[in-house]
């Protein structure tokens, strides 16, 4: 992701953005500061610090909480259009195939619901590298056309991911109950694709780690259920921390009604938010 | 410390100056479903009124919370006596399933329990009766389709009770923990529809690919036939 193109794309929706950062110039001035002092790694994290300085205080506008979950619709959208008719997905069954197709043509919908609700003010669609290597084809994921187990491990995650973004913007479009509510409506279909997806995994029985079977539809402590590769592991691991959460708005779960009530019953009635910054961080490789 | 009774006050349109066009766009592109949404309601609603006479469900966000602990209530119960007795060629994936599911609106129910005692003592509903007669646990497809209906109508309830709370400090966590749940639902909700017929873990989505939403009304319309307890909804927001 070119973070100067992000800072010019939100700037086209939310004209105040330099406001918030102070001036253009600052935010230039800090963001080349960042850059030139780290790892070019960790500028994904030093982004988010200086993103979440600008908006940490200031609940983001109706129309840039919009183009942020278009954001993602257009990755869901374009992932699950390349990956049906792959090598990998012509391995898989005829029900599975089905299944993924019924996913991409929602993720489709979402995103033409989307820049309808917009209209003038919806963002273009990024370029993507499904392989998060940030545009060179070569990250964690490459060959995943290729292999049926990966897409449904990312697909998993891009759900998941989903589910908790969405979650996470419900408060700050609060002030629009029709935007609310078309949020909460597409949240519960990411949330119903994540079931699905989890029960393909478990029936395909592969990349799971064995301490972490059987692979449930729902999300127990912060198990993401998926092993491929160290790299791929990590990048994986961001989508499904803070999950393990068993205390809700100062209610301890565990044991509530009964013993069978433990930490990972009580991690998987509830499941957590994720802040814009830690989805525009986890998504970040994958846009070029 | 809550904000129980006080009139939801809401900030409407801040912020959001140049979203008149898009907004209308998006109330014709909803005005069709919620018309649908009438016209299927409106054909339910022959029985009693659940909004006369009962307990009083209370109104603000204590009410929509009391709401939701109603819905949980129905759905643990349900559940509860789902895991007790088994219906004949319960799978050993559906037992597992089934008990989880149980865990969860047990945990959930505890939790509404818990916290709307915490925060409004006098205003919390008592437990509610049920009546399930018309279910036949020992018939899977019975159990099932009762299992797919509370989801779906769980989701359909948590989804429409979002824009009913107070856009205030403790309406912002109360909007927090449903989102937290109204997914864990969905999951169950897709997961149901699957054991049912493989590949329908969607269907329930409309042309925009949307879930829907329900009123307090609509759902406890639908609802109340298992609900034994007299319930009255006059004071919840809508």
């Amino acid at each position: 992701m070119n973070l100067q193109n992000i800072l010019s794309e939100i700037e086209k929706v939310d004209p105040e953005v330099y406001g918030r950062m102070d001036s253009r110039r600052r935010a230039m001035k800090e963001f080349a500061s960042i850059s030139g002092k780290i790892a070019l790694a960790s500028i994904p994290f030093a982004f988010s610090a200086m993103f979440n300085k600008a908006y940490g205080q200031v609940t983001p506008s109706v129309t840039a909480v919009l183009n942020y979950a278009l954001t993602l619709e257009y990755l869901e959208a374009e992932f699950y259009t390349n990956i049906v008719g792959s090598p990998g997905y012509l391995t898989a069954s005829a029900a599975a195939q089905g299944a993924l197709r019924k996913i991409r043509d929602d993720e489709n919908k979402h995103v033409a619901f989307l820049k309808t609700v917009l209209g003038a003010n919806a963002v273009a669609k990024p370029t993507f590298d499904f392989t998060a290597g940030k545009g060179t084809g070569a990250g964690p994921f490459a060959g995943y056309l290729d292999v049926y187990a990966v897409q449904l491990a990312m697909a998993q995650t891009f759900e998941d991911t989903g589910v908790r973004a969405y979650k996470g913007q419900a408060v700050n479009v609060m002030s629009d109950r029709t935007v609310l509510t078309a949020a909460l409506n597409i949240h519960s279909v990411e949330a119903r694709h994540a079931s699905h997806i989890r029960q393909m995994r478990r029936a395909l029985d592969a990349a799971i780690p064995a301490d972490q079977k059987p692979l449930k539809p729902w999300i127990t402590l912060k198990n993401s259920g998926i092993t491929y590769s160290p790299a791929a592991d990590a990048a994986i691991q961001k989508s499904y921390n803070k999950e393990e959460m068993t205390t809700q708005a100062g209610v301890n779960i565990i044991g509530l009604g009964g013993s069978f009530q433990t930490d990972k019953a009580a991690s998987e009635g509830f499941d957590e938010p994720l802040t814009m910054e830690e989805v525009l961080s986890i998504v970040d490789p994958f846009i070029v | 410390m809550l904000d129980a009774v006080k009139t939801p006050v809401r900030e409407e349109e801040k912020g959001i100056n140049n979203f008149g066009m898009q907004r209308r766009n998006m109330l014709k592109i909803f005005g069709v479903s919620a018309a649908l949404i009438t016209v299927a309601s409106s054909c339910d609603k022959d029985d009693d009124n659940p909004s006369t006479g009962g307990i009083n469900m209370g109104s603000g966000d204590v009410g929509i919370l009391n709401y939701a602990y109603a819905l949980e209530q129905l759905e643990a119960a349900f559940y509860e006596r789902v895991v007790a007795s088994p219906y004949s060629g319960m799978s050993a994936l559906e037992t597992e399933y089934l008990t989880d599911i149980r865990n969860h609106e047990v945990g959930h129910r505890e939790f509404f329990k818990a916290a709307i005692t915490a925060a409004a003592p006098t205003a919390v509903l008592p437990s509610l009766e049920f009546d399930f007669s018309s279910i036949n646990f020992n018939d899977r497809m019975s159990v099932l389709g009762t299992a797919k209906a509370f989801e779906d109508l769980g989701v359909t309830a948590y989804n429409g009770a979002g824009q009913l709370i107070s856009d205030s400090s403790n309406g912002r966590v109360y909007l927090g923990l449903a989102g937290k749940i109204v997914s864990v639902e969905a999951r169950h909700a897709a997961l149901i529809a699957d054991l049912i017929s493989n590949g329908t873990f969607a269907d329930t989505t409309d042309a925009n690919g949307l879930d829907t939403a329900r009123t307090p009304a609509q759902v406890l319309a639908i609802a109340g036939t298992y609900i034994k307890t007299k319930l009255d909804a006059s004071n919840l927001p809508s």
